[in-house]
């Protein structure tokens, strides 16, 4: 296996694209990251995507998006892996060419979530759930997530408001992001006030479905070294599954996926949690947030939420850099090349608004359903 | 499931336990808006093992954490054009005993 660099990206505005479609989105990700790296083509391309059957009426998205965007006849296909998908194809493009197989690979993520709205949209995302013990109860994420949440307060006894803060941070950070979906800020208070969309996680708490498409160009490092005037080295990746049905678990309050996937890939980047400059996090819901703090070891269990005081972006940990899922938008499929795309920003110093002051390594962690899959990469620079 | 033995047993579980912790959905998918808003929980039995259901039966009468339910059988969604009914596990309150 031979070091792997990220040499381009480039993502679309995240929000409601009602006059394009799955591919144009695809495409124009595809185009921005090839501008980023000078390149004219790729080896190969893998796509990210989560609800293109059930919400745009397409699967098949790879060679879709790569004849779409003028990639020739080159090898594709889409990866799916729930809402991780765009994190697992990251960890397909970096298998892909870690291997020596392939040279170039783009990493497409890409989901038109607005193709799908109200009752059908949450029908169409309850593929990702289990069918026959899950969805035909009536289940859907945000309600898992709720469960979850109401039992952890129950437990460690943590009021509403004690998870404000990430939603606080997120939009903060969201705010100074051009592309982010909602730029508003959340004040100190509201939080706990806002409507239930399943108690307790209400509309300040679970991040919204969105549009968008993000890409990443890989190459072998040593071939960028000499010619990308900031090549970032994919240090570790990570992939880990737990049960699909959250109730199948021993201990719903633990992670394990997050720590699994954590660990491997930070052992593979030979770093500890201290050295970390930032991490993009999975925080559909704060308590998503709360629970991967602890399953990563940066918390005790049922202390997560207390950390909200360290991730602004001045901070010892700062979390949601370009404002998370929450602020920024949650183009499911798309989301963990998204989150993949600001970290490398972040580590070349080129975030703008949004940067934290001498980023060297980020963690970038994507979930699928409440952490049935969990992808985590290490990206260092140089 | 976790399904690492693929032999299967059958078993007769007493159809009671408790509340692990539940929610209220105000946004149903699709085959459940006719339902909506209902009440999901996470209901550990009394053998031990954990399983999604919705709460029915429960009037104005509030949930908590802890409450003790029975399983009861009813309709949970229909499926088709023709509407085929699923019908399946829900939980309620448990009443009191003779």
């Amino acid at each position: 296996m031979r070091p792997v660099a990220i040499i381009g990206v480039g993502m679309t505005p995240v929000g409601e694209h009602w006059d394009k479609s799955v591919r144009m989105l695809g495409a124009e990700a595809v185009q921005l990251a090839l501008e980023d790296a000078r390149l004219e083509g790729v080896d190969a391309l893998y796509l990210g995507n989560s609800y293109g059957a059930t919400f745009s009426s397409q699967s098949h998205l790879g060679a879709l998006v790569a004849d779409y965007a003028g990639l020739g006849n080159i090898e594709a296909y889409a990866i799916e892996a729930g809402d991780a998908s765009g994190g697992a194809a990251l960890r397909t493009g970096y298998l892909a060419v870690a291997s020596g197989e392939v040279n170039f690979a783009m990493v497409v993520g890409a989901e038109k979530s607005s193709d799908a709205i109200g009752s059908s949209r949450v029908e169409g995302r309850n593929v990702s759930l289990d069918a026959d013990f899950e969805s035909i109860h009536g289940a859907t994420l945000p309600a898992l997530a709720a469960m979850l949440m109401r039992r952890y307060m129950y437990e460690y006894g943590v009021e509403l408001a004690g998870f404000e803060g990430f939603s606080i941070n997120a939009h903060a950070n969201g705010k100074r992001n051009p592309l982010a979906m909602y730029r508003n800020i959340i004040k100190a208070g509201a939080f706990a006030k806002a409507p239930f969309v399943s108690d307790p996680v209400n509309l300040f708490d679970g991040a919204p479905d969105a549009d968008g498409a993000a890409a990443v160009i890989l190459a072998p490092l040593e071939w960028a070294l000499d010619r990308v005037s900031q090549p970032i080295k994919i240090a570790g990746s990570g992939v880990a599954t737990d049960t699909l049905a959250v109730h199948d678990r021993k201990d719903p309050l633990y992670l394990k996926s997050v720590a699994l996937s954590a660990q491997k890939a930070l052992s593979q980047a030979g770093r500890n949690l201290d050295e970390l400059s930032l991490l993009e996090l999975h925080d559909a819901y704060t308590i998503l947030t709360a629970l991967s703090l602890e399953a990563m070891g940066f918390a005790e269990r049922g202390a997560g939420w207390r950390m909200t005081d360290k991730i602004g972006l001045t901070g010892d940990l700062p979390i949601s850099t370009f404002g998370g899922l929450k602020s920024r938008g949650n183009p499911t499929g798309a989301t963990g090349v998204y989150q993949a795309v600001e970290a490398v920003l972040q580590l070349r110093g080129t975030a703008n608004e949004n940067q934290v002051n001498s980023a060297k390594v980020a963690l970038i962690q994507n979930l699928g359903g409440l952490a049935t899959t969990a992808v985590t990469h290490i990206l260092e620079a140089l | 499931m976790t399904q690492a033995d693929v032999r299967h047993e059958r078993f007769a579980f007493a159809g009671t336990g408790t509340v692990y912790s539940y929610t209220t959905l105000q946004d149903a998918p699709e085959s459940f808006t006719e339902q909506s808003p209902y009440v999901l929980a996470m209901i550990q039995l009394d053998e031990g093992v954990m399983l999604t259901a919705q709460i029915t039966d429960l009037g104005d009468e509030s949930l908590a954490i802890g409450d003790r339910v029975e399983m009861v059988t009813r309709k949970l969604t229909t499926e088709g054009a023709k509407g085929m009914i699923v019908y399946g596990y829900k939980f309620r309150k448990m009443l009191p005993r003779a």
